[in-house]
């Protein structure tokens, strides 16, 4: 009894600040998504009205919803891979005994992730531009015709996946990186004595090895890309044909564009449980496979 | 030297404090009743009229000015967070478009007992449909401070060189004039630039039409009509005929730049793309652009006045200061200084006979227009309809809505986004003056 008032003392702190800064604003939005809380109530009380679960109704039955949760889906099902991979590969090369100049590359590639998003963004949208562009350029080189990088509506996305995967690789590498050294070289001596090809010791020794930091390095990444917004927003403002709107987007344009906190918090709520969800798939696969 | 010198000023000063204190430091009769006013000002604007304010001060003895600047981006924001944290300023320059949504929250002082006693602003002198967007269920809310509307800027030497012999004044000679140039420029270039992702082009050619956008004392949508179908017909046609490439303006790096090279001809915009063009267009381009009022369905058209207006909040405790800075700013001579700091277009007609706009050709069709230009819909929600009709004018011309389809899809939105406002009208709970 004494012990566990004591274990209580001591997490209280951290409790309390979870609850105040978490539970809470949870709660309120929750409390904000079931009114139509806008510019009217705000004038007077009066026109708050109680609407129970019609904002959400309202969003399961708007296509925009379904095309913004689409959207975003799809920027997480490719992005999030393509983002580990992509970190991946680079913190192997680094990692390698071969290569050269390894603090220069380390900087070079963290260098996007230090960048700010809306600078990055407009360099990208000239390298991207569909007649000056530099890629239309090498495609052009290769005999490809001009691809309407940032005006089709089936080529927008691919290209924001694009720009977030080189945004973002350099901030996984590092963890990897941590990772990948921590790994004891006699596991690989012994693979190699063995006779285990390069290909053997990713797939056997370094992969393995590397399993709890993956699963970090996966929950971090989908909860960012799931938080699709400021790329959109300064590359293509949701456009061409709303194909690059987000959830977070479309919450963005409720609350702060139109003022309907009511109908933005559900929103909210539903990205929130959608995330919760997800996360706790990716932690349930990953117990069952024995990482953690 | 420096330490006597030291000294003696501080002895200067011990001796100005003690005969202060002796006086009890009556300060001059001017200061003593200095009444400090609030006022924001949004944008360049903000910038510029820092630079009239000092003569205002000069003036108007016992009013001091406290003048801040919001960034365009933020303005609204920042705003709407005031009111709602009871922290308003005294007078600010409005979006014409924010005027019913701050009319509704019943923030707005009403003008018309003000007006009564001062000469000086001529309700007859300013442009009908500038003064209107400020007048709110009949009564007066806003006084413009400076207008803006959309007009066509266009290359001359093309369209001469494609044949066009008069300016066109409706939509057929228009539509004529865009072929002969599409023609002349070939398939790479084209006849006109409508930005997807700007509902201005569209909105101001819908409200050239007879009939209006809303219907039932703005409770529904009215895209229905036949009027609105006509306008989403003549957007869509611009594109199937090839005239305007289907693109939104993040994919245009710099329209000044690619209207000097011809990528089209006609851009419909405002009157600050007129010192813009002249600074960034080539020397030798420098006869070769216009600008012209914009054609309408039947001959010369509407188009939509936009721009900022003066408003008085109720909550301020210097109307009578604020509203002597009003009256002052919108005197002629200030409002031809404000051209001339800004560019921007007077709201009332006596400016326009100074020299600076009278023989400036490219402004010259901004004041033929604004004798045409009406107002947008009264409503706060307007500025979001306006959104809804630039995503269902996207999807029209990249063909996936058909006229009839985009209409009725437009009215669907509309009504829904109505909801409210026709609630609190059959409650009678609808704040301030829209009531």
């Amino acid at each position: 009894m004494r012990a566990s008032l004591a274990g209580w003392a001591f997490v209280a702190p951290a409790l309390s600040v979870i609850l105040l800064f978490f539970a809470l604003p949870v709660l309120a939005a929750f409390a904000l998504s079931v009114t139509d809380f806008d510019i009217y109530a705000l004038a007077d009380p009066r026109n708050l009205r109680f609407v129970g679960l019609d904002n959400y109704i309202g969003l399961l039955t708007n296509p925009l919803f379904w095309k913004a949760l689409g959207n975003t889906l799809y920027f997480v099902v490719v992005g999030v891979p393509l983002s580990i991979a992509a970190s991946l590969t680079a913190a192997l090369l680094l990692h390698s005994k071969l290569a050269r100049f390894k603090p220069f590359f380390r900087t070079a590639l963290f260098a996007p992730v230090v960048t700010t998003v809306v600078a990055v963004a407009v360099i990208w949208r000239y390298l991207f531009h569909t007649r000056y562009g530099v890629m239309n350029w090498l495609l052009s080189l290769a005999g490809i015709a001009p691809i309407d990088w940032l005006g089709d509506p089936h080529w927008s996305m691919p290209t924001i996946i694009l720009f977030a995967v080189w945004k973002n690789f350099g901030y996984n590498m590092i963890i990897f990186l941590a990772g990948l050294q921590a790994i004891p070289e006699d596991l690989y001596e012994a693979a190699r004595i063995d006779g285990a090809s390069w290909w053997k010791q990713l797939t056997h020794v370094t992969l393995p090895m590397l399993g709890p930091v993956l699963l970090l390095v996966s929950i971090l990444t989908m909860a960012g890309y799931f938080q699709l917004f400021a790329e959109p927003y300064v590359i293509t403002q949701g456009g061409p044909l709303q194909s690059t709107v987000s959830v977070l987007y479309m919450m963005y344009d409720e609350g702060f564009k139109w003022w309907n906190l009511g109908n933005a918090s559900a929103v909210a709520f539903l990205l929130f449980l959608l995330m919760t969800a997800a996360t706790s798939g990716l932690l349930w696969f990953a117990r069952k496979r024995g990482v953690e | 030297m420096t330490t006597s010198l030291r000294a003696r000023v501080c002895v200067a000063c011990l001796a100005m404090l003690a005969g202060c204190a002796l006086a009890s430091c009556v300060r001059p009769q001017g200061e003593a009743k200095a009444t400090t006013i609030r006022f924001w000002v949004m944008g360049y604007e903000g910038d510029m009229v820092a630079q009239m304010l000092p003569e205002f001060e000069r003036t108007h003895p016992g009013i001091r000015v406290a003048l801040q600047q919001l960034p365009l981006t933020a303005a609204h924001e920042k705003l709407l967070t005031a009111f709602a944290g009871n922290a308003l300023p005294d007078v600010t320059p409005l979006g014409n478009t924010w005027i019913p949504e701050f009319a509704a929250l019943g923030a707005l002082e009403p003008l018309d007992p003000w007006l009564a006693r001062t000469p000086g602003i001529v309700v007859s002198d300013y442009f009908k449909g500038g003064w209107d967007t400020g007048v709110i269920d009949g009564k007066t809310l806003a006084v413009p401070w400076y207008v803006e509307t959309r007009i066509p800027f266009y290359r001359k030497d093309i369209v001469a060189a494609a044949g066009v012999k008069s300016t066109p004044r409706n939509w057929g000679e228009w539509r004529t004039a865009m072929r002969a140039v599409k023609r002349y420029v070939g398939p790479d270039k084209y006849a006109i630039l409508l930005p997807l992702n700007e509902p201005e082009p569209l909105l101001n050619l819908a409200v050239q039409q007879p009939e209006p956008l809303l219907r039932d004392g703005n409770r529904y949508g009215n895209f229905r009509s036949a009027s609105f179908k006509r306008t989403l017909r003549f957007y869509k046609d611009t594109f199937d005929e090839d005239l305007a490439p289907r693109v939104d303006n993040t994919r245009i790096s710099n329209v000044w730049q690619e209207l000097g090279r011809g990528y089209f001809s006609y851009y419909i915009n405002g009157p600050w793309n007129i010192s813009e063009f002249r600074k960034r267009l080539p020397p030798e381009l420098a006869n070769s652009w216009g600008t012209m009022p914009l054609p309408g369905p039947d001959g010369p058209g509407a188009s939509v006045a936009g721009g900022t207006s003066f408003v008085l909040f109720r909550s301020s405790e210097h109307k009578e200061a604020a509203w002597q800075l009003i009256a002052w700013l919108s005197e002629p001579a200030q409002q031809v200084r404000l051209h001339a700091l800004t560019g921007n277009p007077p709201p009332r007609r006596a400016p326009w006979s100074a020299p600076a706009l009278a023989n400036d050709p490219y402004i010259r069709a901004f004041h033929d227009q604004l004798e045409r230009a009406v107002p947008a819909p009264k409503v706060p929600e307007w500025e979001r309809i306006a959104q809804e009709m630039r995503l269902v004018g996207e999807l029209v011309a990249n063909d996936r809505l058909t006229v009839d389809q985009a209409a009725a899809e437009l009215d669907r939105r509309t009504d829904k986004i109505l909801e409210k406002r026709r609630w609190m009208l059959e409650h009678h709970t609808l704040p301030g003056g829209a009531r």
